[in-house]
């Protein structure tokens, strides 16, 4: 037991020394995970900050200037263009120069004095729907403030009904918040998973992998020998994103730091056993970088980082219960953003413990009986 | 026909013949490997599954725990509308605390509550509704808090035109969304997709297999033959070219037949563009590898200033009107950004050649750049 401990300690060692040997390795690993999360937790966003608009006032009354005051008054949109006639709309959405174009027509303020509805023209680029839905969504909550405004001045007093609206977890609903807990986790395990698949195809490939089996140790204890320092290179690399949470995004922490690591542990652990499992199969290191590759995607894809999972079709949704990526951005966001502890996500620990429980024991299955 | 034009004749002719035979080499290196045609084909085909049939930004049924403290008939005509929306799944609660429950365990993504005293204070007109939404999905959250603005803005107006004597007007939009009328977020996600495909066939897979060569000296025993570094570069690019053009074929059939996506603007053009923007991932791909002649480096480095760029600065997903300056400035120098704005717009507006020259000047002159660099940084000499 002592020997074999002994072992495995100093295959770790070697291991370490092998990753970390290169100064360019060493770059590659902390670097890119520090400067993503960081240019990441900007971009990864769908909330807008500048809109650029055109406007088409074919009005000119003191309540359309009103209405075109509220929406530049909002902060968010840019006026671009001014048109006068209504053929200059499509060239500035074609030209992608505006983003929508609000077209007032003659007798808006006419009808609105009337006590009519008074129809205003929103058209918008739908090249991103989604940036589209989310644009067409502020100027809605604008002409509802301009509409209660105007009962108000005009004889029908505050409006009957208020929706009060509050958010749990995340105050201003900002995407950040919750993207860049979930790029600790995939942004870490993006790499690890690399790393983790070529240890072993790389010295089969360079032919020291043989060298190894003979010598005492067991396909166990190797096993766990290359597992460890991939662990700890992943942990590492996580620690580093939340710290870019923490100092620089200032997203407050609502959890326990025990309840994230633990559950950081576990998932690096089942990504690590995927990671040697290909390792072990492949017969160098360019299969297995693309064997890897072929699984990451749709991991990545399928995980809830950029589009929920409970919008997919339901064999789609089976299909995520065998993805580890999911279960952990699911437990790092609740963590992060509830502060839930180990009863709500004991769901998602065990099926990462089930992933690691079959891809370890196979990786040093594999060790021997390669079948190609 | 004097003699040096004859000898130039014959060395043209040679030259095609190695040029040939070096393309005929690396094809087959290429389709030798299961793993290189998994990456070249399967994997489209699962993206497209994926991107076609997994990934959707069109929330539907989101589920909402009502609850109804004041179970009058008021507060029944307040809440209707939510059980007639396409977007809502309510469930009706009479405790607060139950709803809590729900949400904690993630069963319901938001809380309509209505006070014992509603339809009391909605008499006196001033009554309010609470929505909770769990700001965990933040897009969601604010789609949830959009529907429900809007379903009470409806009742509010219904209640209006029967009730009040005089009614004062209001704002109405009429909305109009071009290029996607049916709002539909595939149309934009497979232009997409192709994007990614490209950059992984291009970078990815071409930095690896030439750092690969530089790694095990492969190269090496190539440049004592008398075949040029430019040669071995087009035979490089040449085989790769054409699974590039594979992907994109795939994708142009899935886009068309599975996904009924329009295609608006010329083919020859989206054609075009793909391999303009094929040729600058390739040259990246060749760039990379030898640069750094490590199979570990070149995939790490083709992985974050290839592919993960292609995914998130390019516009593909994130609009790029919400970055700040310094992420904007990155972006603008990405190919991947001016592709799919490419891609688009040809998909979904048609030709616009403003848009189109200039995005397509802005490739070509990334894939001159890009091409170059490559081949004076392949120098026949052994270190």
């Amino acid at each position: 037991m002592r020997d074999s401990l002994h072992r495995i300690l100093i295959l770790c060692r070697k291991e370490l020394l092998a990753i970390l040997k290169d100064p360019r390795s060493r770059i590659v690993l902390f670097v890119p995970a520090i400067l993503q999360s960081l240019i990441f937790g900007y971009a990864a966003t769908y909330d807008l900050n500048t809109v650029p608009y055109a406007v088409l006032d074919q009005d000119h009354s003191a309540a359309s200037r009103d209405l075109i005051a509220q929406i530049e008054g909002s902060g968010i949109f840019r006026r671009v263009l001014q048109l006068q006639v209504p053929q200059q709309i499509a060239p500035a959405i074609n030209r992608k120069q505006a983003l929508l174009v609000l077209h007032i027509g003659q007798g808006f303020e006419r009808a609105l004095t009337a006590g009519d509805s008074a129809a205003v023209q929103l058209v918008l680029d739908g090249r991103n729907s989604n940036t589209a839905a989310t644009a067409s969504g502020y100027i809605s909550t604008i002409v509802e403030g301009f509409n209660a405004r105007w009962q108000q001045s005009h004889g029908q007093g505050a409006a009957p009904l208020r929706l009060e609206m509050r958010a749990w977890y995340n105050p201003n609903l900002e995407t950040r918040w919750n993207m860049i807990p979930s790029l600790i986790a995939a942004l870490s395990m993006l790499q690890t998973l690399m790393l983790t698949a070529l240890s072993v195809a790389r010295e089969r490939e360079q032919g020291t992998f043989d060298q190894l089996l003979v010598t005492p140790l067991r396909p166990r204890e190797i096993m766990v020998g290359k597992a460890v320092p991939s662990i700890f290179i992943g942990l590492v690399q996580a620690s580093a994103i939340l710290l870019v949470a923490l100092l620089w995004f200032r997203i407050p922490f609502a959890g326990s730091f025990l309840t994230l690591y633990t559950s950081l542990l576990m998932f690096t652990i089942a990504s690590v056993g995927i990671g040697l499992a290909i390792s072990a199969f492949s017969a160098n290191m360019q299969q297995a970088m693309l064997y890897t590759f072929v699984l990451l995607m749709p991991m990545m894809l399928l995980s809830g980082l950029t589009s929920p999972i409970s919008n997919m079709p339901e064999a789609m949704q089976y299909l995520t219960l065998a993805n580890p990526l999911r279960y952990a951005i699911e437990m790092v966001q609740r963590i992060y953003l509830e502060g839930v502890g180990f009863a709500w996500i004991v769901n998602d620990l065990w099926p990462l413990g089930l992933i690691a429980a079959v891809t370890l024991p196979a990786a040093a299955w594999l060790f021997r009986h390669r079948l190609v | 026909m004097n003699a040096a034009s004859g000898v130039a004749i014959a060395s043209a002719a040679t030259q095609w013949q190695r040029l040939r035979a070096l393309i005929r080499k690396e094809a087959r290196q290429l389709l030798r490997d299961q793993s290189n045609i998994l990456v070249g084909i399967a994997l489209p085909v699962i993206l497209i599954l994926i991107f076609g049939y997994g990934l959707s930004f069109d929330v539907k049924n989101m589920p909402l725990a009502v609850v109804l403290e004041d179970a009058s008939p008021t507060a029944h005509d307040v809440v209707s509308g939510f059980y007639l929306s396409p977007y809502f799944t309510p469930i009706t609660l009479a405790s607060l605390h139950e709803a809590e429950q729900l949400m904690l365990a993630r069963k319901v993504d938001g809380i309509l509550y209505l006070r014992t005293d509603f339809s009391r204070q909605l008499a006196a007109g001033n009554a309010s509704i609470q929505l909770l939404v769990n700001g965990v999905d933040a897009n969601r959250g604010r789609i949830m808090q959009g529907y429900a603005r809007g379903a009470l803005a409806q009742w509010a107006a219904k209640r209006a035109s029967t009730g009040a004597a005089n009614p004062a007007g209001a704002v109405t939009i009429e909305q109009r969304l071009w290029f996607n009328e049916a709002n539909n977020s595939t149309h934009f996600l497979v232009p997409g997709l192709i994007v990614l495909i490209m950059t992984l066939i291009g970078a990815l897979l071409t930095a690896l297999v030439m750092a690969r060569e530089w790694e095990r000296g492969t190269l090496e025993a190539l440049f004592v033959t008398p075949v040029r570094a430019t040669e071995i570069l087009i035979g490089k690019i040449v085989p790769y070219f054409g699974l590039g053009l594979i992907g994109l074929t795939l994708c142009m059939l899935a886009a068309k037949l599975l996904f009924a996506v329009p295609v608006r603007g010329s083919l020859l053009l989206i054609l075009l563009a793909s391999m303009l923007y094929l040729l600058v991932s390739l040259a990246i791909g060749l760039l990379i590898s030898a640069a750094v002649k490590n199979q570990f480096l070149a995939s790490q480095i083709a992985l974050l200033t290839g592919f993960l760029p292609a995914l998130m600065l390019s516009g593909f997903i994130f609009d790029l009107r919400s970055l700040p300056m310094a992420v904007r400035g990155i972006s603008r120098v990405l190919p991947a950004t001016y592709y799919v704005e490419l891609l688009q717009t040809l998909f979904l507006a048609g030709n616009v050649w403003v848009l189109i020259v200039r995005d397509c000047a802005v490739l070509a002159f990334f894939a001159a750049v890009l091409l170059t660099l490559a081949r004076i940084n392949t120098r026949k000499e052994l270190d």
